[in-house]
């Protein structure tokens, strides 16, 4: 039995949490039995507080095996601890892909179906529960349970997004998609203002992949400009021929990796700002086709290790919230005029636009827009997130509980119509009070 | 890719089990597992399988604790491996082996008697073949024994001398043995226990040096180079110090 100092990956907020690996799905009943809550945890890539609990948070990084595989349909059963990593290491080759990715492959089966992650293609493809058949779940009664559409149905959409709250995810059924090779031709195209990046991707819905950069550091006619980039992926004959003889080659191994936190000044507003400028210019000189293999276009972070340490010590938050529709023109301006005003800035301002949401009780996409800010923690970012948080209540937004650290109980509420719906369903199989709770939870009182 | 071969794994379902045939499935290698659980063998076998091992992986139940379990499993290898490896054992604990028999006997027969029948049975085949590699894990705790854990210790201790007899012997039929001494690696095994971090190591990087020993017919194997030093200084202790020291 190990205590010890366990994060998020923002750093922050940092707990003493006995830890523990699942080596044998057999001792999961012994674990439930001994400890009063727990909470499971796959690749640690939440960024606040959803996978730590003092009493047990409980790894499943060990339960990671590829259990059936249906070559002629693409559905993959396997444990919750099989990477995203392993998903493209082993199947992307047979031309088989994760139907969704999130900005990073060191997630887990299970955390992606926890936390019902969306990826670039989410206008038209919808979340990662939207994908998976069924899912088998230890409840607080150690029994396993298996639920789907058709079976505890009600089970299953809590457990789509429900962040590890209703029992524990032990295996998963889910269908993977055809790719033609492993290259996507990405169009780049820079935009001047937040009217225009919007534009771009109303214009761009036909793309399967579509995100932009945004400048959060750009004030007044220039806030949210950015680079918009569509992607989609190549047909064999249409790639150069240097590339065709490979079209199946691997991931890169990472660039570089941030040795330790970095000090406190690095990402000071100016040298920020610096970035961000020669980013945008480059990027709107570089504007235009080229062939790129997914890996570097879905994991471009991905390549540089322990990139959390990059705000130091403190660590960072990320703040990503979900709007409507109808408000999401103005919601933006207001989060956008917020950040660049502030002392600190955000150094990476990603915007998306959402298709409709699925069907997670929790899930976190609506119809409309997201955008997700990183933002160094410093003494006052707590009053900057408040800020930032009232903006997305006030335009009927919600937040995102896998970024989340900060959020109060009574807005988060505001944002999840179906809170009331998903309690129930969780006390079927996490009973009352719930087995399965985290820092996340007890904060949220969810 | 053609298949660098057929490998046998020998308690394919413990950590370190489980690291070496991922190894070597990557590499291609058509696997053939054995351990005592049907549904976990299963599990593992599928596994392996859509990590890359060339055609079916091949399950074994055997559980060298079962009396005529060596045979059993060398008569119906079908193929007969060209490799074979071996990573059955039992940390136990050295109190209740000094209180009950019973436990002293368990722990005695999972780490020694077990795997050398075992490995003396596939031995006769390969041999009787005129090829193959055999690789056990043995222990550093077999060294020397010390009062924390020489029933353990005294078991891999005769793995060890059972490994370097047969491989003095097979050399001429050329068949080859391996044996590896991992020193601590971070499993269920030593779960909870505090390991100095400078001589620990991680399945996976067990299952590197097993497939490179494989490759290049290496003797004995330490996972740490650093155990190489530490245990010839406590090998070389006068018997007069040693029994005076806590170890």
């Amino acid at each position: 039995m190990t205590t010890a100092p366990l994060a998020g990956w923002g750093r922050h907020p940092v707990r003493d949490c006995r830890l523990e690996t699942l080596r044998e799905a057999g001792q999961l009943g012994a674990l439930l039995d001994a400890a009063p809550t727990l909470i499971p945890r796959g690749g640690g890539r939440a960024y606040g507080d959803a996978a730590l609990n003092p009493a047990l948070t409980l790894s499943m990084l060990a339960q990671d095996r590829l259990l059936h595989f249906d070559a002629d349909r693409g559905r993959l059963t396997c444990e919750a601890g099989v990477t995203l990593a392993d998903l493209l290491k082993f199947f992307a080759p047979r031309g088989w892909f994760p139907p969704v990715l999130p900005g990073t492959k060191f997630v887990t089966v299970g955390g992606m179906v926890a936390a019902d992650v969306h990826g670039k293609n989410h206008h038209r493809d919808g979340s990662f529960g939207a994908h998976v058949d069924s899912l088998s779940l230890v409840a607080a009664d150690g029994g396993a349970r298996t639920l789907s559409r058709a079976e505890q149905p009600d089970l299953f959409r809590a457990t789509i997004g429900g962040m590890g709250l209703t029992g524990v995810i032990m295996d998963v059924t889910l269908r993977l998609m055809r790719i033609p090779s492993a290259y996507l031709s990405v169009e780049t195209v820079a935009t001047q203002d937040l009217a225009e990046t919007m534009a771009g991707f109303e214009e761009s819905a036909s793309w399967p992949y579509s995100v932009a950069w945004l400048d959060a550091l750009a004030r007044g006619p220039a806030a949210g400009r950015g680079l918009l980039t569509h992607a989609k992926f190549m047909a064999p004959d249409e790639l150069p021929a240097a590339l065709a003889g490979a079209p199946s080659r691997g991931p890169a191994r990472p660039l570089a990796s941030v040795p330790m936190p970095a000090p406190k000044w690095l990402l000071n507003r100016p040298l920020v700002k610096c970035f961000n400028e020669c980013y945008y210019q480059l990027g709107r000189r570089g504007s235009g086709q080229r062939p790129t293999h997914f890996d570097p276009y879905f994991f471009p972070l991905d390549r540089v290790g322990a990139l959390n340490r990059l705000a130091g010590r403190p660590g960072f938050a990320q703040h990503q919230c979900a709007l409507p529709m109808a408000t999401s023109a103005p919601a933006l301006a207001a989060l956008l005029r917020t950040v660049a005003a502030s002392q600190r800035g955000a150094y990476l301002a990603v915007l998306k636009r959402f298709g409709p949401g699925g069907d997670g009780l929790l899930s976190f996409p609506m119809d409309g827009y997201t955008l997700a800010l990183d933002i160094p923690m410093r003494h006052d970012t707590a009053a900057l997130l408040d800020a930032l948080d009232g903006i997305v209540t006030e335009h009927g937004g919600r937040i995102y509980l896998a970024k989340d650290a900060h959020c109060s109980a009574q807005r988060l509420r505001a944002g999840y119509p179906r809170l009331n719906d998903f309690a129930t369903a969780r006390a079927q199989a996490a009973g009352t009070p719930p087995k399965f709770a985290s820092e996340l939870s007890r904060r949220l009182e969810l | 890719m053609s298949s660098p071969g057929t490998a046998l794994i020998i308690g394919a379902t413990s950590d370190i089990g489980r690291a070496i045939g991922r190894a070597l499935a990557r590499d291609g290698w058509a696997l053939q597992l054995a351990a005592r659980d049907a549904t976990r063998l299963a599990n593992e076998a599928a596994d392996l399988a859509l990590r890359g091992a060339a055609g079916d992986v091949g399950q074994w139940r055997c559980d060298v604790l079962e009396a005529g379990a060596a045979a059993a499993l060398a008569d119906t290898l079908e193929p007969l491996p060209d490799v074979a490896v071996c990573v059955v054992g039992e940390l136990g604990e050295q109190a209740a082996g000094e209180r009950d028999g019973a436990a002293a006997e368990r722990v005695m027969r999972a780490n020694y008697i077990g795997p050398a029948l075992l490995l003396g049975a596939l031995a006769e085949r390969f041999t009787a073949r005129g090829s193959g590699v055999l690789v056990a894990l043995s222990s550093v705790a077999g060294e020397r024994g010390r009062a924390s854990n020489y029933l353990y210790g005294s078991a891999k201790a005769g793995l060890t001398a059972f490994l370097s007899g047969l491989r003095n012997r097979l050399h001429p039929a050329g068949v080859h043995v391996v044996t590896v001494l991992p020193g601590f690696v971070a499993t269920r095994m030593t779960d909870g226990m505090a390991l100095p971090a400078a001589l620990t190591t991680t399945p996976e990087a067990v299952a590197a040096q097993v497939v490179r020993a494989i490759g290049e017919r290496r003797n004995v194997v330490y996972a740490k180079p650093l155990w190489r030093p530490i245990m010839a200084v406590v090998r070389a202790l006068p018997e007069a110090l040693f029994k005076r020291l806590r170890l």
